[in-house]
């Protein structure tokens, strides 16, 4: 397939095609994070994940509209202002429903699967009646959608890169919160020993409550960040649900190590077959691979060392 | 009461079998029309799911999410042959390559793939349409057992296979038809499955079928191995201890639940006429868990009702209010899970049986009746 | 549960149903010269088969997915359905009988569709149905609109490889539809190269074969790529990139659903302006109202080809897409199946009226022939095949999310479901 090109052509089409590997990278890792934290401190999987990202999306969608209409002078960098909103809202509601549902059950992990999936229902309801079933578009600012040309040859889409900057930047914000902050000392200590944890005086419940919070939030910032290269509609949530519970499951529930891991490596299979095979023969051959590796070792890439 | 637990089913128990008997093969088919009895069929078939899920995750605590991988192979086995039998050289005269299924001709096939060949024979079909499912769970129960994973971490790896197999399905459509799935099927064996007296034995095929499945799970509680089932979800490890091989019990219930659903799956297409990938998905898989949970997860006899019941208040919510049913269902998770966590069959258990009992004992005069401490109603007295 | 959804925010002097009568006279004119009149045709005369037929009113069905997935697509067909039928009520009727619909939600689920479908024929008898919009929701329904004699107006335009007798196909089949767009771009644009693109499955699939068989065999051109995407992909990096490698004069895209918004919105990040039309973006699954989820900005400069746009300058299209405007609000858009599902109650009531009876089979005896002299889209006649003539016409995108028709086929394109020397 490569008869006829020039070898700078062809070492521009593999940068190039690396660069794709990469933001298909980032977009799994912004999907996945926030399920990974609530599932790594919680053991619970929020089903309604999908929801909280198309929340973040809304809410993207609507502060496009307020900037246009009132502040058409900032519409540039309504972005930024947008996605803080959608962490806000979708980390509010993530704590509403923490307080409301979640809490009481605990004990019932699997319990909170179905909980969280009627929930999805509601929400995907409530988004068709308020916002219609139809898709909504949000306007991007200019500067996002354009690219960066490098050489004749090379071009970087910009909100590829605004993508994986952000990918990365709340993958170091989380491993500073996890790992260097009060509050993840907190975290790791509960999943460590919860009733010891509790006997030091750390407070449990609150704790719990702000971890779903901040998982919600951050699905609300990815959420946002994809009205740039995806979909925004009631039901685009089921759009992303998949593989994000395949990058959780593939890394290993429960570490953000192996999420990264996973999405990294799922993000670079499928990549480069993409490129050598049709799409969607190379979606399938990904999938049966995961499956394979799943079946001989079904704990995932990094599984925490836990005693059942 | 412990005198009877050696028996398969208690008089309680045997009552409420022949309540559901009389329901399903006297009330329904005398009340209701060719169509909504058509529709009772179809709800049917997902009772058999339910039945498979109150075994491995009522009794075995094992959380499948993803029995429409076996509801579906089950069905698309099925399908396969009558899909064949629907493509005679006759029927698909039309064609560019007749006598091969009509989607396979769209995706320029030319002839039938190799692992289709034998589902033109219907006693090969019938074994398939169990042995695949079940030789499936197998494969997945060994890998996942034997390395002690469960819990909501098996939950959302079997969730994952069912939106695999659907993009698989999909993706591979000159061998599937796709998105579409297997549609127009005609005959079983020159049989009309379409005419209203087909559906209507297909019905009580169903039904028929139905009771053997609840024999076979009851058989499957009530023995000894039932019971380690139950010591195991509530304490594997001191199962494990006393020597018992957790990973094999948990296999056999997981391929036992996987075997209900397919035979539901098999019953599905026969009644409604096709097979499609919107069957195998996460969604379908979710709603049959969730028709267990409404039903009562540890119970047979709720798991039916709660299949029923959900269905019919999907199939009339949806009719009446098209735009908010969703909203319903939502609740209705949500509720269930919340308030009732044993469904309906923990509300009967709780609220109606010890007054139907209450009121036996006074009726039969004799005994006490548990909880004396609730007033009867005072035109309910018998006199002595 | 018929008006609920009408907005009766409309604060005008003029109630709204006094300006939907006004637009209905007009439609009316158009489409009807004369009145009939119930009594002129008894009941028991007209309605030989139990159908759901009354001295005042006959009762129809809409067939949809008002939830789930393909809720997005299905809203416009029903919003154009209804509209017909307040239209066609507004001025008498058919057979001098008020149209009364009975609504059923698909919920993007195929058995839900069959047993709606069945509900629809066996329960309420109703007369007709119009409905169904993936070509999944109408295999599934097909064969019980077989078996118990319904009659379904499918609006979608579609693969093609069917021509079923209880079935008239008011949108385009695939050749109708591809042919002249490729014909188009190879004449005016010199267009020499093609990659084929679309979502996997059915349709896109079916088209791009006849695509690629009138490329290379009548066009002489060449095919540099064929690829598929899964329903639903989001991620189009890698066959942009692909692209860029192949160098093609013309991106032949089907891509279909929220895949679409991300396949836009990426191609114009990486930098491929589609206003300078190399490549050029022929596409026949973007109409109107996906462009709204698209963002008009992220495709314009590109081309889509089928048989309607809004932006058709005619009397007929104007009255038509005002009266959209006032039953569903200015804001609307509508696209090319909204405008073929408008068709169907149209098309079922001159048949029922030239068959002098609601009888399915005598409906669908009469329905060949039948003609609409001034359809938004122009003039459409049904063929023997139950697929309708109809031109075929090339758009420009704008930044506005309408389309400039730069191109029509001098005259009416025959449908040919089974196309030889395309299978």
């Amino acid at each position: 397939m490569f008869d006829g090109y020039s070898s700078s052509e062809l070492v521009a089409i593999f940068a190039m095609q690396g660069f794709a590997g990469l933001i298909l990278f980032s977009v799994f890792v912004l999907m996945a994070l926030g399920l990974a934290i609530i599932f790594g401190q919680m053991g619970v999987i929020n089903m309604a994940h999908g929801e909280f990202m198309i929340l973040g999306a809304y809410v993207t969608y609507l502060t496009s509209i307020v900037f246009a209409d009132y502040a058409p002078a900032f519409f540039e960098i309504y972005f930024f202002i947008a996605m803080a909103l959608a962490f806000v809202v979708s980390g509010a509601l993530g704590l509403l429903v923490e307080w409301a549902m979640i809490r009481h059950l605990y004990r019932r992990p699997l319990d909170t699967l179905l909980a969280t999936w009627g929930l999805s229902l509601i929400l995907q309801q409530i988004f068709r009646s308020v916002f219609g079933a139809r898709e909504v578009g949000v306007t991007i600012p200019d500067w996002i959608m354009g690219s960066l040309p490098l050489t004749d040859f090379i071009e970087v889409p910009i909100n590829g890169v605004f993508v994986m900057v952000l990918a990365i930047s709340i993958s170091l914000a989380v491993y500073f919160m996890m790992f260097r902050s009060a509050w993840g000392m907190q975290v790791r200590a509960i999943n460590q020993n919860r009733v010891m944890a509790g006997a030091t005086g750390i407070n449990t419940e609150w704790t719990d409550r702000l971890t779903f919070g901040i998982g919600c939030g951050v699905a609300g910032v990815a959420g946002s960040a994809f009205t740039m290269i995806g979909s925004t509609g009631p039901t685009a949530g089921q759009l992303y649900i998949v593989d994000t519970f395949l990058v959780v499951v593939f890394g290993g529930a429960g570490s953000l190590v192996g999420t990264i891991a996973s999405a990294l490596s799922i993000s670079q299979a499928q990549s480069v077959l993409e490129f050598f095979l049709s799409g969607s023969m190379a979606k399938v051959l990904t999938l049966l691979t995961v499956v394979g590796i799943l079946m001989v070792r079904p704990q995932g890439l990094f599984a925490l060392k836990l005693r059942k | 009461m412990n005198a009877t637990s050696n028996r398969l089913f208690s008089p309680a128990e045997f009552v409420g079998l022949a309540v559901l008997a009389v329901i399903i093969f006297l009330i329904l088919p005398t009340a209701l029309d060719n169509f909504r009895l058509n529709l009772f069929g179809k709800y049917l078939t997902y009772a058999f799911v339910a039945i498979g899920l109150v075994l491995c995750w009522g009794a075995g605590g094992i959380l499948s999410l993803g029995q429409g991988v076996f509801f579906g192979l089950g069905g698309y086995c099925m399908a396969m042959f009558l899909k064949l039998e629907a493509s005679s050289p006759e029927n698909t005269a039309i064609q560019s390559t007749p006598g091969i299924p009509d989607f396979m001709d769209w995706n320029q096939l030319t002839e039938l793939p190799w692992w289709w060949e034998p589902f033109h024979s219907l006693t090969f079909t019938l074994i398939a349409v169990v042995a695949v499912p079940v030789a499936f769970a197998f494969v997945i129960g060994y890998a996942m057992f034997t390395r002690r994973v469960g819990g909501v971490y098996f939950a959302i790896i079997t969730q994952s296979l069912a939106a695999i197999l659907t993009i698989l399905i999909i993706g591979q459509q000159g061998y599937t038809g796709g998105v579409n799935g297997i549609t127009d099927l005609r005959t079983l064996n020159g049989w009309d499955i379409r005419t209203d007296s087909a559906k209507d034995t297909l019905y009580f095929v169903n039904g028929g079928l139905l009771f053997v499945c609840i024999l076979l799970a009851q058989l499957i509680r009530k023995s000894k191995l039932g019971r380690i089932l139950i010591a195991m979800r509530d304490q594997e490890n001191r199962v494990r201890f006393s020597g018992y091989d957790v990973a094999r019990f948990k296999m056999f219930v997981f391929c036992a639940g996987a075997g209900f659903a397919a035979v539901g799956g098999a019953m599905f297409t026969l009644q409604v006429g096709f097979m499609s990938p919107t069957l195998v998905g996460i969604v379908p898989s979710i709603e049959m868990v969730i028709f267990c949970a409404v039903g009562g997860r540890l119970s047979i006899m709720g798991a039916v009702y709660g299949a029923l019941l959900v269905n019919l208040a999907k199939t009339t919510l949806s009719e009446s209010f098209p735009e908010l049913w969703l909203l319903g269902l939502g609740a209705l998770f949500i509720g269930v899970v919340m308030a009732f966590p044993n469904g309906l069959a923990g509300l009967y258990a709780e609220q109606v049986q010890p007054r139907l009992a209450s009121l036996w004992f006074r009726m039969r005069g004799t005994g006490k009746p548990e909880d004396a401490g609730r007033p009867a109603a005072p035109d309910l007295e018998v006199a002595e | 549960m018929s008006d609920s959804k009408i907005p009766t925010s409309l604060s005008s002097g003029v109630s709204r149903r006094a300006m939907l009568a006004g637009s209905a006279a007009l439609t009316a004119a158009l489409f009807a010269p004369k009145m009939l009149l119930a009594k002129d045709y008894p009941t028991a005369a007209v309605n030989t088969t139990g159908l759901a037929v009354t001295d005042d009113t006959v009762t129809v069905g809409i067939l949809h997915s008002v939830t789930g997935t393909m809720a997005i697509s299905e809203t416009g067909s029903v919003q154009a359905e209804k509209l017909a039928i307040e239209q066609i009520n507004a001025m008498g009727g058919v057979l001098g009988r008020k149209i009364e619909f009975i609504q059923e939600d698909g919920a993007s689920d195929w058995p839900t569709f069959a047993e709606k479908a069945k509900k629809l024929l066996v329960n309420d008898k109703v007369a007709s149905v119009m409905g169904c919009w993936t070509s999944a929701s109408r295999k599934a329904v097909l064969p019980v609109f077989e078996q118990y004699n319904g009659f379904l107006y499918y609006p979608t335009f579609y693969e093609g490889l069917e021509q079923s007798p209880n079935v008239i196909y008011t949108g385009q089949e695939a050749t109708q539809q591809i042919i002249a767009g490729l014909d188009w771009v190879a004449e005016t644009k010199g267009a020499e190269t093609f990659f084929l693109l679309g979502s996997d499955y059915i349709w896109p699939r079916t088209s791009n074969k006849i695509a690629r068989k009138h490329i290379e065999n009548f066009l002489g051109k060449k095919v540099v790529g064929e690829e598929y995407y899964p329903l639903g992909h989001t991620q189009f990096n890698s066959v942009i990139n692909k692209i860029r490698l192949r160098k093609p004069d013309v991106i032949y895209a089907i891509v279909v659903g929220g895949s679409n918004v991300a396949f836009y919105k990426q191609l114009k990040a990486a930098g491929i302006d589609m206003t300078k039309e190399k490549p050029l973006l022929l596409t026949i699954s973007v109409t109107e109202d996906e462009i709204r989820g698209i963002g008009g900005e992220n495709i314009e400069g590109a081309y889509a080809c089928m048989k309607y746009f809004q932006s058709l300058d005619n009397e007929n299209n104007l009255a038509f897409v005002k009266a959209f405007k006032e039953m569903w609000g200015s804001d609307i858009v509508i696209g090319d199946v909204t405008q073929a599902a408008y068709l169907g109650p149209w098309l079922w009531k001159a048949a029922v009226e030239k068959a002098g009876s609601f009888d399915v089979d005598k409906v669908r005896a009469a329905s060949p022939g039948i003609e609409l002299t001034s359809a938004p889209e122009g003039y459409v006649k049904v063929h023997e095949n139950h697929h309708l003539w109809s031109k075929t016409r090339v758009g420009l995108a704008k930044a506005d999310g309408q389309y400039e028709v730069v191109f029509e086929t001098p005259d009416l394109v025959e449908p040919d479901p089974f196309p030889k020397g395309y299978q």
